[in-house]
């Protein structure tokens, strides 16, 4: 069994809202020195695979067709035996 | 061949769905059409003429809006039927569901203002030469009203000047007097782009609700123009054939 690990993020060339607010709260608490807030998904996957290598696959496959929408999104992923 | 005088829309319902009874009310005792509900487990859309994707908050919006309802089953059907050039029209959460399939181009984030935001809005008519708007003419200023948080446009340069050469913008949100500025963008959509089709003009999806604009008590009939274009489309599509 392998565990995936994803991150899912905005483009970056997108204005992150949520990240701009919760940076003005950051901000509010006096922490002036944090910027580039920006908010993503975490997300963990389970997955019966062979190797390491169809594991990747998988989750690869996964982003593309349903986790990540690449129209506005980006994505990482950790894959490791679990 | 075909109903000269009402048509059939068929009203998908997923889980979530929270707008589909308005969507019926509209066409069935407003606009006196045939009307039906499509469970979203459906493998068959049956006879209908049009589809409409109701507003709601299908999946309760989860992942993201849309992204789990374009994998249920009628989906398969309605992307089929819109391939075969059936009129389909995805309202508010339907929009991005058409977002989704990838039956519309583009995307929907989160409004600008983070807040969600449910009142009337103008909108341009920017193309009246639609199966959607042909009882509007270019340029009028329709009251309808949306009530989303996440209803802003998103789409790349390259998409957004397609849309813009192929006149598949429809609606755009503009001030009373059609002005379109950023004053008069509610959700920080890239161009105010409150709705779009696709290249050969019968997917259409908006984020503002015509079905809440259909009776004088609802504060605007300017929705019935809407419905009242598809009507005509297929009627006179009928007459042709």
């Amino acid at each position: 069994m392998y565990q995936a690990t994803i991150t899912i993020t905005l483009r970056t060339s997108i204005l992150d809202v949520q990240g701009k607010a919760v940076e003005h709260g950051i901000h509010s608490l006096g922490m002036s020195n944090v910027s580039n807030v920006r908010i993503g998904k975490h997300i963990e996957l389970t997955i019966d695979a062979a190797d390491e290598a169809e594991a990747k696959r998988i989750t690869d496959e996964a982003c593309r067709k349903i986790l990540a929408n690449q129209v506005m999104e980006d994505y990482t992923y950790t894959v490791k035996k679990a | 061949m075909g109903r000269l005088s009402t048509m059939k829309f068929g009203v998908v319902v997923f889980p979530g769905s929270n707008c589909d009874h308005d969507a019926y009310h509209a066409v069935k005792h407003v606009l006196k059409q045939d009307a039906e509900f499509i469970w979203h487990k459906s493998t068959s859309l049956g006879d209908v003429d049009a589809v409409i994707l109701p507003g709601g908050f299908s999946y309760g919006d989860y992942l993201r809006t849309g992204a789990i309802a374009r994998f249920s089953p009628v989906m398969r059907e309605v992307v089929k039927f819109a391939e075969a050039g059936g009129t389909v029209i995805g309202i508010c959460n339907g929009f991005q569901i058409l977002l989704e399939a990838g039956l519309l181009p583009g995307a929907i984030l989160r409004n600008r203002s983070l807040q969600f935001i449910c009142r009337h809005v103008n909108l341009k008519v920017e193309n009246a030469q639609t199966r959607f708007t042909s009882a509007c003419s270019k340029g009028d200023v329709l009251s309808i009203p949306i009530a989303h948080g996440e209803g802003n446009y998103f789409a790349d340069a390259d998409t957004l000047s397609a849309l813009q050469d192929n006149e598949q913008i429809v609606f755009r949100y503009c001030g009373p007097d059609g002005t379109v500025s950023d004053e008069t963008n509610p959700n920080g959509s890239l161009l105010n782009i409150a709705g779009i089709m696709n290249t050969r003009g019968n997917v259409l999806g908006m984020m503002p609700h015509p079905e809440r604009a259909v009776e004088a008590e609802l504060g605007s009939t300017d929705g019935v123009k809407i419905f009242t274009s598809i009507i005509k489309s297929m009627v006179s599509m009928d007459v042709s054939l």
